[in-house]
């Protein structure tokens, strides 16, 4: 079983040669050929879901350790890759047009977004936190290079220098705080931590020593996730980056950061739970209080999503909170399914409305104002509606997924007897839904600008009208998906 | 037949319907498809009462499926003598909506049958849910119709008045959802009402939750002092949001009260039965005579709404049968009668294009047979005897004289305020010599408005003469109500 194994990194595998092809290949495309490359990219991406299907079938769901400990293949890390496909796909669709309008559509963004999206499988699939360091890593610096795409724009060179900077920052955090534990117990394969942890964490001594580095490690986490204090950089990369890459900065590594935090967190150091899970509470009533409010002020709509997203992170948190009670886990399985459930959907809506976005902004405009908005039930019903079941699903308003999102989430919350707690996430929902609300405000209620109707490819508009029914269809039938979610997190 | 299920579909998918035929080009189509799913959604609605056994308190016609096998939640519909009358109420409404509709709404007309259409099945699903949360979820997406109607087809302020609309009843209803997680978790992983109904709560608990679930219902009702809302809103609003806002909507509140506050927290609700009696004497005094100073016609008869659901809320919280009977029957006769004065108020805007009391003046003149509709109408809204108004108000004094004199003192004022305003307002509209060119132009009711105010004109008039038809159906099922109010379950 902790053999060498080599079968279990399949997609990872695949991916990386897929991703090195392309490379290749694009040195020899024109320009006006890109096509190739982009078609290379999307069946790489249907190849490395084909990879994981089989590794599923052939593992049939069971726990795999492989190359020492370093990695490991369970259901919730098919599930997250699965997701994380489809949303990376998505995301390519999404902004063909958009990156190719400004000359953007480069080989460099397509390997570049191949590699980060390998950098997130590897922390999907870490057991150690080494390779759990190096995915994040690999990820991080695609991205860095990602929101700089655009290099003759000032804004978005600098946000990619906050983002840098700041990420540099975290990561020596997260080092840090790995390094204590590695002290403390003296391996860095997440399974042996656990074991030793447990051991220690009876020892004060010990378990001072353990909480000190766990802090760092939460910060270092906080940060990836977007939680208030460490958010700081959300606003301005999202809205200095281009939008195409503003979505993919919004979605897949969203699910990385939440595998990442199963890892580390649940598989790790679930005997420091009681420690770790006031940590979290502290962090998620700040997001939702800054994320919710600041998003009010917001005139900017990648800003607004920005702010909307850290807000959403730390609702997803109070689901993470919630599984452990008084050192009793008996429903923690259920608090995590629906804090992957939270995190599933989000990116979800967060893909649509950033693919909204992209779908209104046109040659020579980009649509990031909220009075870009104005009127697009008259330019466009249809569209109109997409954005209306995005927004109300972000409000969490049945009947759309993100309601069931929030619900799961608020369930575990007040089955851990923490009902305060559920108050105030209700209470900073309903001043999020305000913000929500004042687009689809500006949709239906006001006269547009212009009238032109919204242009796009047929593909793009099929697929982002499939993601709003998506959230629609699974809004009024949720049970395949949190059935997956919660069998993903019984595989631990 | 799962008629309960067509009853909440047919509407809905007709809605859907209306809006897959696109654009304005295709208006009569839409119109066409609109009514014929209306009154088909109104037949299917028939049998249930037809079939109805009123001999048995328990739920009927029950339809129960597992939904969502994670949260134990269920599809699980029912109606008892409580809910029925407000299937046929609402499905009603929606023709009368849809007719009243028909030329006046020239702009998106698909958008607006279909919102109706869609709320008119949610509706319904609020009222036969007999799981919790299937229920919230049928009461929370009402919402969305509401707004988009409110802020698009509504008057200059609608904006304001639609946000003011969303965001009020949406604090209410996340507290409500805590409070039903609470319940969820409470009795074991179950979100069905009846077992909610058995399960035993220490007082503390009681009490919470009770406020709890008393934001959420007090919003929608709404019960003074959350009921600022409702008078911008039912302003803004087009005639026939208005009309579904005042005759379902509000009602959905008071449906909350008996469905869940009553039966599930009977020592809360015992135990501040005075709050809730002051609240509602509140409504009904001082909102009636707020109502009295009104300008706008609209604004009138909001107050006047606001102080008619206080009867309700006072009605179910004096737990006796005349009380709570009288109540349901004053929520049925005031969606009659609301739906009726805000269709008048419309049929005189849609011609003069105010609202306002002073632009008016001797419109009988020029509208003879829409002012004696309308008479009829201001006569049941101040409760007039054979008319379905004095039914339900009658009941409740009543009931509430065999629990305090004082209170039912309080409340048959009501009787001078509700005459004063309504017929004040009657007069200074109707009466007197035309008051300027514009009434002097105006034009008597077409068909299709004779049609909407006269079957709702025999509506009232029907329910005021015989009313044993709306009270028979309801009696057991109160009583089951009465019993499980009077058992403590500390």
């Amino acid at each position: 079983m902790n053999g060498n194994d080599i079968l279990p990194a399949l997609p990872e595998i695949v991916l990386l040669a897929g991703a090195c092809a392309l490379m290749i290949t694009d040195l020899f495309v024109k320009d006006e050929r890109r096509a190739v490359s982009f078609a290379l990219a999307q069946s790489v991406l249907l190849a490395c879901a084909a990879a994981t299907t089989f590794v599923l079938w052939g593992t049939g769901g069971r726990l795999v350790y492989t190359f020492h400990g370093l990695f490991v293949a369970d259901v919730l890390s098919h599930v997250l890759k699965l997701a994380a496909y489809v949303s990376v796909a998505a995301a390519l669709v999404y902004s063909r047009r958009y990156l190719l309008d400004r000359g953007l559509l480069k080989g460099e963004f397509l390997t570049l977004l191949l590699f980060s999206l390998l950098g997130m499988m590897v922390m999907m699939s870490a057991n150690s936190f080494l390779s759990l360091y190096l995915g994040l890593e690999l990820l991080s610096l695609c991205l860095y290079a990602m929101v700089a795409l655009n290099r003759d724009s000032a804004q978005s060179v600098e946000a990619a220098m906050k983002y840098f900077v700041l990420g540099a920052l975290a990561s020596g955090l997260l080092l840090y705080g790995m390094s204590m534990i590695y002290g403390a117990t003296g391996t860095l394969t997440i399974t042996e931590v656990a074991k030793q942890v447990a051991l220690l964490s009876r020892d004060s001594t010990q378990h001072t020593f353990l909480v000190f580095g766990l802090v760092f490690l939460v910060a270092g986490l906080a940060f990836k996730l977007g939680v208030v204090p460490f958010h700081m950089w959300i606003p301005d990369v999202y809205q200095g980056a281009p939008t195409a890459v503003t979505l993919v900065i919004g979605t897949a590594p969203k699910l990385a950061a939440f595998a990442m935090a199963i890892r580390l967190l649940v598989n790790g150091l679930l005997d420091l739970a009681a420690d770790w899970q006031q940590m979290l509470a502290i962090l998620a009533v700040l997001s939702m209080a800054i994320g919710n409010l600041a998003a009010i002020a917001q005139t900017n709509l990648k800003r607004m999503l920005a702010y909307s997203t850290i807000a959403h992170m730390g609702f997803m948190l109070l689901g993470l909170l919630s599984g452990v009670v008084g050192g009793n886990w008996l429903n923690a399985a259920d608090a995590y399914a629906a804090s992957m459930f939270y995190v599933v959907t989000y990116v979800a809506m967060s893909l649509g409305a950033f693919g909204m976005l992209l779908l209104l902004s046109s040659k020579g405009f980009e649509c990031e104002q909220l009075e870009d908005l104005k009127g697009l039930n008259r330019r466009s019903p249809w569209t109109a509606f997409i954005m209306l079941v995005l927004m109300f699903s972000l409000a969490g308003v049945p009947p759309t997924a993100g309601f069931y999102a929030k619900l799961s989430v608020l369930s575990a919350v007040v089955n851990a007897g923490q009902v305060w707690l559920a108050v105030v996430a209700v209470v900073f929902s309903l001043i999020g839904a305000f913000y929500y609300l004042r687009i689809v405000k500006l949709m239906y209620f006001d006269e547009p600008k212009d009238i032109t109707p919204v242009a796009g490819d047929t593909e793009f508009r099929v697929l982002l009208s499939a993601n709003g029914m998506a959230l629609l269809v699974f809004g009024i039938l949720p049970q395949p998906l949190m059935t997956l979610c919660f069998v993903a997190i019984k595989s631990l | 037949m799962k008629l309960l299920t067509l009853a909440i579909w047919v509407p809905i998918l007709a809605g859907l319907l209306v809006l897959a035929t696109g654009g304005d080009k295709n208006a009569p189509l839409q119109r066409a498809i609109a009514l014929v799913g209306a009154i088909f959604g109104f037949l299917v609605t028939i049998p249930l009462y037809t079939g109805f056994n009123p001999a048995q308190a328990g739920m009927q016609f029950v339809e129960r499926v597992s939904w969502i096998p994670q949260f134990n939640v269920f599809y699980h519909l029912g109606v008892d003598g409580i809910s029925v009358l407000f299937l046929l109420l609402n499905a009603f409404i929606t023709v009368l909506v849809v007719i009243a509709g028909w030329t006046v709404i020239q702009s998106r007309v698909a958008q607006y049958m279909a919102a109706f259409l869609i709320m008119s099945g949610l509706l319904n699903g609020v009222f036969s849910a007999l799981d919790g949360l299937l229920f919230y979820v049928f009461f929370e997406a009402t919402l969305i119709p509401m707004f988009v109607i409110i802020g698009i087809w509504g008057g200059p302020n609608r904006v304001y008045a639609a946000l003011k609309f969303f965001l009020y009843t949406l604090f209410g209803s996340l507290l409500m959802l805590v409070a039903l997680l609470y319940l969820y978790n409470k009795s074991g992983g179950s979100f069905a009402i009846m077992d909610w109904w058995k399960l035993p709560l220490p007082l503390g608990a009681q009490l919470l939750l009770f406020f709890g679930l008393l934001f959420a219902f007090a919003v929608k009702v709404p019960m003074w002092p959350v009921h600022t809302w409702l008078p911008d809103a039912h302003t803004e609003a087009p005639t026939g949001g208005s009309v579904v806002l005042a005759a379902i909507m509000l009602k959905l509140g008071a449906y909350g009260f008996v469905r869940f506050t009553l039966p599930i927290l009977p020592d809360a609700s015992r135990e501040l039965a005075w709050l809730m009696i002051a609240l509602s004497l509140i409504a009904v005094v001082y909102i009636g005579l707020v109502a009295l100073v009104q300008t706008d016609m609209k604004r009138l008869i909001a107050y006047s709404s606001i102080s008619h659901m206080g009867f309700v809320t006072l009605g179910f919280f004096i737990f006796n049968s005349w009380g709570v009977e009288g109540a349901l029957v004053q929520m049925i006769s005031h969606g009659f009668i609301s739906a009726a004065m805000f269709l008048c108020v419309g049929v005189m805007y849609d011609r003069m294009h105010s609202r306002n009391i002073a632009d008016y003046g001797g419109v009988v003149n020029t509208m003879p047979k829409f002012a004696a509709l309308m008479m009829l109408f201001a006569m049941a809204n101040s409760g007039l005897p054979a008319t379905s108004g004095f039914v339900g108000e009658f009941m409740v004094i009543m009931g509430a004289m065999k629990a305090n004199f004082w209170v039912a003192f309080a409340a048959a004022t009501t009787l001078v305020f509700g005459a004063a305003y309504t017929l004040w307002m009657y007069k200074r509209v109707i009466f007197g010599a035309v008051a300027n060119d514009h009434v002097a132009k105006l034009e008597d009711l077409n068909g299709r408005e004779t049609l909407v105010l006269g079957l709702l004109a025999f509506a009232v008039l029907a329910m005021g003469i015989w009313p044993l038809p709306f009270t028979e159906v309801m009696h057991a099922s109160v009583n089951e109500l009465l019993r499980h109010v009077a058992l403590p379950k500390l």
